[in-house]
């Protein structure tokens, strides 16, 4: 007997009681229905909401109407902080006129030195402030993963309340969750060391999100 | 790792006398409990999301079978393999076996409690893989050859002094003395580990049924970096992490990092399903899972199914009056404090850690804390009522409990007995009304006095109408 049956095996001789055991039906109504926990209430405002929890998680935010604009925010964020103007992008933003505002965004995955990563997301949580990031061959995981800095820039419509509505609209758009789904608050953090919060651990040391109009 | 709960008292002495361990300790206590006090708040009904918890929980635990199976046919439908694991060496033998089918020479690990139970880092180094730990308290660990104290703050127990003393010594760099200097330090140090590693290992908080994926909470970003750059990524974990829904276990994260560090969500949230596709530039080709049962199933069933709920949140550690003076080495195993004093009895026998179930003052903090909402105390007490039944008391203990019994059967003499009891005791306890040594309880009165009694017992007081 191999270790799985004997495992199961052992579990199954302790709950031979059956009046303990949920039917089988009910167990699959609870897969098929997937029913929410409690629920914080519906926040008044979710972007002010969303805004003001990613605040607090150490994120910055910065915001227009236009998305042209995007590339001269981000131009203005790198040179108040002296890091350098150039990285990668997701290819669904190779489109922005990234050069006219004097950065050098490359479309692709990004590598170990790439000190800039540009990324959209799926969508945005206001509870905690949170991005949802889906990978895909067009949303590389290692771009809001390997460089100092990951800017997000983010369609405000995609700002749900909470992180079950989030399954919700993954489950209405794609079957099935992708290989990696990624939730971001804030920069990388740790607070091993005498259980002081350090920005920059192992991950970005500052996450920048854009919201605009995509 | 080898269980030295046996040697419980002797560690307790030295700890209490370890200024650099009281220091570090009272250090937890401020950041964590206050931490914890600042966010757990933010949840709109508290006491209604512990108890949908505590259900989601135990719906798998009263079924485990039917949710272990459903989650191996998910995970398995999404490419992933999954292997089980009776032993901690099983898990050792599974993950030499893959790092040699895939060619792995080395290994870089994110934080896994349940690869401390199978002492997987030196298995593995024997087997011809060399592992990195990349989660920093575990990286420092690892350095300086030591076990974790606590299961979120692993290196809880060093200061930062001792952390740059060991970076200079072991880099061979410039001796840095801030925080954020170490960690940039350790970073560096890091990244080509996660680059150039062959395999990534980590744990898994929880399994979701629903879809088979493997869901990990870190802060650093070195969970997300193990599982997305080696072309192999090995998750272990314990066979009770199943959790039905997506929707269940957001219901339990809205707990998790609260309760542990004091963080509304923590960094990453990571849900890992299958392996790489075709067309994505980045994941592991091969996804493999190992649930490992170390003793966990004996518990299903029984009246002690109560701790397999637990999320490893270390709440219950945090808040514990002696945890916060001993720390965790002094437990002699992967686990400390309360659920470390119930769960390594069970998993690794009462008889190696006898002393563990008594090392709880039963002021039931860790029970309020719970966010799953395990009756820890009453747990405890279970064991210890088990080593009576078992006969693993001391004789001293056992006449004791006998001759009280016998007394208090009696309740005129023991009201005399009692009458005479407090009046010596505060003709002993003198102007200073402490008495420095107690006949029987030296072991107590070595760290502090007793305060002497009134000289009325409760129930003299009582007939006067002083509750009155």
């Amino acid at each position: 007997m191999n270790a799985r049956e004997k495992i199961l095996g052992k579990i199954r001789s302790a709950q031979s009681n059956a009046a303990l055991r949920t039917p089988t039906e009910s167990i699959n109504n609870h897969l098929a229905q997937h029913p929410r926990g409690p629920m914080p209430s519906a926040p008044e405002n979710l972007l002010a909401q969303f805004k003001e929890r990613a605040l607090k998680l150490s994120s910055d935010v910065r915001g227009t109407s236009d998305k042209m604009e995007v590339p001269k925010l981000l131009a203005i964020y790198l040179s108040e902080r002296k890091l350098p103007n150039s990285g990668v992008c997701w290819p669904s933003l190779a489109g922005l006129p990234w050069s006219a505002a004097g950065l050098d965004m490359q479309s692709r995955p990004a590598k170990n030195h790439d000190l800039i990563g540009v990324t959209g997301a799926f969508c945005a949580i206001a509870e905690t402030g949170t991005l949802m990031m889906l990978s895909g061959a067009d949303t590389p995981a290692t771009t809001s993963l390997l460089p100092e800095t990951h800017v997000s820039v983010l369609d405000p419509r995609r700002i749900v309340a909470t992180m079950e509505d989030a399954w919700d609209l993954m489950r209405k758009e794609f079957k099935q969750p992708p290989r990696a789904v990624n939730f971001i608050s804030g920069p990388s953090r740790t607070a091993d060391i005498e259980q002081t919060v350090t920005l920059g651990a192992h991950g970005p040391y500052r996450v920048l999100l854009i919201l605009a109009p995509l | 790792m080898q269980n030295t709960s046996l040697q419980f008292k002797k560690q307790v002495t030295i700890k209490l006398a370890d200024v650099k361990l009281q220091d570090a300790l009272s250090r937890l206590q401020s950041r964590f409990v206050e931490g914890r006090s600042a966010v757990i708040s933010e949840i709109h009904d508290l006491q209604e999301t512990r108890t949908a918890a505590a259900a989601i929980r135990d719906r798998v635990l009263n079924d485990l079978e039917h949710w272990l199976l459903h989650f191996e046919q998910q995970a398995t439908a999404r490419g992933a393999i999954v292997h089980w694991a009776e032993t901690g060496d099983d898990v050792n033998r599974i993950i030499a076996e893959i790092a040699a089918q895939h060619g792995v020479k080395t290994a870089a690990k994110s934080k896994s409690m349940v690869s401390e139970e199978c002492g997987l880092n030196d298995a593995l180094e024997q087997a011809g893989v060399s592992v990195m730990e990349t989660d920093l308290g575990e990286y420092i660990l690892q350095l300086a050859h030591e076990a974790p104290s606590h299961i979120v703050a692993p290196v809880v127990h060093k200061n930062k002094e001792e952390i740059s003393d060991l970076f200079a010594e072991k880099h061979q760099l410039p001796r840095k003395t801030g925080i954020a200097e170490l960690c940039r330090e350790a970073r560096e140090i890091l990244r080509p580990a996660f680059l150039n590693a062959d395999m990534g290992i980590s744990g898994a908080n929880f399994l979701v049924a629903e879809t088979g994926s493997v869901l990990i909470v870190t802060n650093e970003g070195n969970g997300r970096l193990v599982t997305t750059l080696p072309r192999v990524h090995v998750a272990i974990t314990g066979i009770e992490k199943v959790v039905p829904t997506l929707e269940d276990v957001t219901t339990l994260l809205r707990l998790l990092p609260r309760s542990a560090t004091g963080q509304s969500i923590t960094n990453y949230v990571s849900v890992l399903t299958g392996n790489k596709n075709k067309e994505d530039h980045d994941g592991p080709e091969h996804f493999h899972i190992i649930l490992l049962d170390n003793g966990r199933s004996s518990l299903i069933g029984g009246e002690m199914q109560e701790m397999l709920r637990c999320i490893r949140c270390g709440a219950c550690m945090n808040h514990c009056p002696v945890y916060q003076n001993i720390g965790g080495h002094a437990y002699g195993w992967v686990y400390p404090g309360p659920m470390g004093s119930i769960l390594t009895p069970l998993l690794s026998g009462l008889e190696k850690s006898p002393d563990l179930p008594n090392a709880s003052t039963l002021c039931g903090a860790c029970a309020v804390v719970c966010p799953v909402k395990i009756p820890l105390p009453d747990l405890l007490r279970k064991l210890r009522e088990k080593q009576m039944q078992l006969g693993m008391k001391s004789r001293q203990e056992t006449f004791m409990l006998k001759a009280w019994a016998w007394l208090a059967l009696r309740p005129n003499l023991y009201a005399l007995a009692t009458k005479i009891g407090v009046r010596m005791m505060r003709a002993m306890g003198g102007k200073e009304k402490l008495l420095h040594t107690l006949p029987g309880a030296r072991g107590w009165t070595d760290g502090r006095d007793f305060p002497a009694p009134s000289g009325m017992t409760f129930r003299e007081l009582y007939k006067r109408g002083a509750h009155k």
